[in-house]
């Protein structure tokens, strides 16, 4: 008896450490240790499982992609941060990952994606060129902080090595994008606001927030900070450790001044700041504006001098994906480009990657709305049927070329990325 | 493992000893065996695996198995570190304070004030109610009423009381001890009320007799009787206050910062190492503070 005790305890101590141990390297492999899932399901309909920021995770584009091509899609909502760590140390648990560009800067080199065949993407030419060679128009300035198409190339089929030009081989295919600003409460702000310093207004003290995502949090602050003349960054997206020691010294500064009244962190969190009136300007994002006019309070989306902070997400595959899931993803990323998403998105007020394929899909009023920045003839309506926008007005920022041919800086990740971490948390303790 | 199997053995062991080999000895064993699995599996070994990445190396996307004592040069030569603990504990004192002050209260009345076993249970029931919904819900349904156009500012504004909102109700401190006491407060009237139901009514009868009055009754017979009630009260709030990270950020509008929320920030940001290390010390924090409750009272002894 005494023999079976140990032997037994023995025995699960030794399994579990074993397994503990696998699944700990596996972690620090940062790729799958199985790779080449077995077909098994290969007599079974295609199932693609999909993880991604709740931007695009959409339950109607599962429900049109199993219509029209039979395929269905499992999508997880996670945040971006969360969407991140999935990727990179899970590699196994999706098929496709539905990323930001600055986060495809982060998981990319850790090799648990593979590149995309540019050949195989029948809308690839159809691509607007922000992705492609960085300029929405020939003679656009590139902006700074981490621009999509400086991630979206790498060398060559195994590379993890971002290409300086574009290549045959495509890390990610763009899919959705937007211009971020500062939302207001037009009716309580009390005069015009025209430049991101003015949310560091004494005026507002006590009514301004920013959000607490150390990445975008500290572009929105660098924006902020060179509005007011503090500073002027080399790149915003790439900061030193001098102007990262600025930055959050003039943040601790006015978070001790009492400029600001929250951090949120989660799309809620600022759509209830603003709805309640606790805060009248803010850092958002162009949906959570939506919400807030959506229960009838006055919200702008406020167009600044100094330009957007902008933002671009899209689809890379699994490493683990050959045979038919392979084709399969492909199958699905071409019919993502192919218009019908594209236009949905851009109901939403994001931007499609490829705006011509997404204009057949849209009626000529919701196209001179959205995209060409005309007043609506008619009612302008949601996705899901609701009057989002009344005949005649005219979107906050305007047309696309406008709205996207101003922006500032990308969202990033920078090479003192630890650094920042650490300084934003004693910006958020202090 | 072992270490666990021995403690759940523990009671065991005054059985008498005897000479002779007894299948009863190794039943005791294979009984503990089931608890000391599933400790081991899913309390000792993360916390080793833990306690092992602490000392890994890592960057923005993977982390590396080494040993480096960076990640605690990091964490404890910061005073962010300093000053978030210190803030941490600020908080748990305050709400430690506070729930006993209230806990013990409400635990005296049911058990000295109200008469039928009864009511005892169906009031205590009531105090339990609240628990059926989420600890997040109970928490955040605090926010529109605290707000600056909230119930309570309203009111005040329309009975004429101030002229302005009052901004300190919430995203402060106040709003985040509030919260907690809110939230952990029953986790003091149980222990207590449990302790106290205990006590033999005779000792409060002789000690009347004897000729004291309420006051030193309750400060020299029921306080002390009640000390292990006590104890396990603070044991589960300080533990729980050291450890929050959704009350304090919620309720201080992410103006606060408390440890958890430390840990979650870099856990959020793929710095498992930073996170594992700063666990560790919390953790190491916390089991020092238990250990000083525990060395005031022993729970074992007086239970």
């Amino acid at each position: 008896m005494t023999k079976d005790k140990t032997t037994s305890t023995g025995g699960v101590s030794r399994r579990t450490i074993l397994k503990g141990a696998a699944a700990t390297a596996g972690l620090a492999a940062g790729s799958g240790a199985i790779t080449g899932f077995p077909m098994v399901w290969s007599q079974t309909p295609i199932v693609l499982r999909q993880v991604g920021t709740g931007v695009s995770n959409i339950n109607a584009i599962a429900e049109k992609c199993k219509a029209d091509l039979g395929i269905t899609l499992q999508m997880t909502a996670l945040d971006s941060d969360a969407a991140a760590q999935r990727t990179v140390t899970q590699p196994d648990s999706y098929d496709i990952a539905d990323v930001e560009y600055w986060i495809c800067k982060k998981v990319f080199p850790a090799g648990t994606l593979q590149p995309m065949d540019v050949s195989k993407l029948k809308y690839f030419d159809k691509i607007v060129p922000l992705f492609v060679t960085g300029k929405l128009t020939p003679d656009s300035v590139i902006a700074q902080g981490t621009a999509p198409h400086t991630v979206g190339f790498v060398e060559g089929k195994d590379s993890k090595k971002f290409a300086k030009a574009p290549t045959g081989w495509m890390t990610m295919v763009p899919t959705i994008y937007n211009a971020d600003t500062l939302g207001i409460r037009p009716d309580l702000v009390g005069r015009d606001i025209t430049t991101w310093a003015d949310i560091m207004d004494p005026a507002f003290k006590g009514k301004t927030s920013i959000l607490n995502i150390p990445s975008i949090g500290i572009m929105d602050a660098a924006m902020i900070m060179e509005a007011s003349g503090e500073i002027k960054y080399g790149d915003k997206g790439n900061m030193t450790k001098e102007e990262i020691d600025k930055t959050i010294a003039f943040l601790i500064k006015a978070k001790k001044a009492g400029q600001f009244r929250a951090f949120w962190k989660s799309f809620d969190e600022s759509v209830n700041l603003m709805a309640s009136g606790e805060v009248i300007i803010q850092s958002m994002w162009s949906p959570a504006v939506a919400a807030v006019r959506s229960k009838g309070i006055a919200c702008k989306y406020q167009p600044l001098k100094e330009g957007y902070r902008a933002w671009g997400g899209g689809l890379g595959l699994a490493k683990h994906l050959d045979g038919k899931q392979l084709d399969a993803a492909y199958e699905y990323i071409n019919w993502y480009l192919s218009g019908w998403v594209g236009a949905y998105l851009n109901r939403q007020g994001y931007y499609s990657a490829a705006m011509d394929t997404a204009k057949q899909y849209m009626s000529e009023d919701e196209w001179g709305y959205w995209v060409e920045g005309k007043a609506a003839k008619g009612d302008i309506l949601a996705p899901d049927g609701k009057v989002m926008e009344k005949a005649g007005s005219v979107r906050d920022g305007g047309s696309f070329y406008e709205r996207m041919g101003k922006v500032a800086c990308w969202n990033s990740v920078m090479d003192e990325d630890r650094y920042m971490i650490r300084k934003w948390n004693e910006f958020i303790a202090a | 493992m072992s270490e666990a199997v021995a403690d759940a053995v523990l009671p065991a062991i005054d059985v008498p000893p005897r000479k002779r080999f007894s299948i009863g000895r190794y039943a005791s064993y294979l009984q503990a065996l089931p608890l000391a699995v599933i400790l081991g599996m899913f309390l000792v070994l993360p916390i080793l695996t833990i306690v092992m990445v602490s000392f890994w190396d890592y960057d923005s996307v993977q982390i590396y198995p080494d040993f480096i004592l960076l990640n605690y040069e990091e964490t404890l030569g910061s005073w962010v570190t300093w000053q978030t603990y210190l803030n941490t504990l600020r908080y748990t004192a305050i709400v430690w304070a506070l729930t006993l002050v209230i806990g013990f209260w409400i635990a005296y009345f049911l058990a000295f004030h109200v008469r039928t076993a009864t009511m005892q249970m169906v009031l205590f029931l009531i105090c339990t109610v609240p628990f059926l919904t989420s600890n997040i819900i109970r928490m955040i349904s605090w926010i529109p009423f605290l707000g600056r156009n909230g119930l309570i500012n309203q009111s005040l504004m329309n009975m004429g009381l101030v002229d302005r909102p009052l901004e300190f109700l919430l995203f402060s401190d106040f709003a985040v001890v509030l919260a907690m006491v809110h939230l952990y407060s029953l986790f003091m009237v149980t222990p207590i009320f449990n302790t106290l139901m205990r006590i033999d009514r005779s000792l409060i009868e002789a000690a009347r007799d004897a000729g004291a009055n309420s006051w030193q009754i309750l400060t020299n017979v029921i306080i002390p009787l009640a000390k292990p009630g006590i104890a396990i009260g603070s044991i589960f709030v300080v533990t729980l206050c050291m450890g929050d990270f959704i009350t304090v950020r919620f309720m201080s509008g992410g103006q606060s910062a408390s440890v958890g929320l430390m840990i979650a920030n870099q856990i959020s940001v793929l710095q498992y190492p930073a996170a594992a290390a700063n666990a560790v010390i919390l953790l190491a924090v916390v089991l020092l503070m238990v250990a000083c409750i525990l060395r005031v009272v022993n729970i074992r002894k007086e239970l």
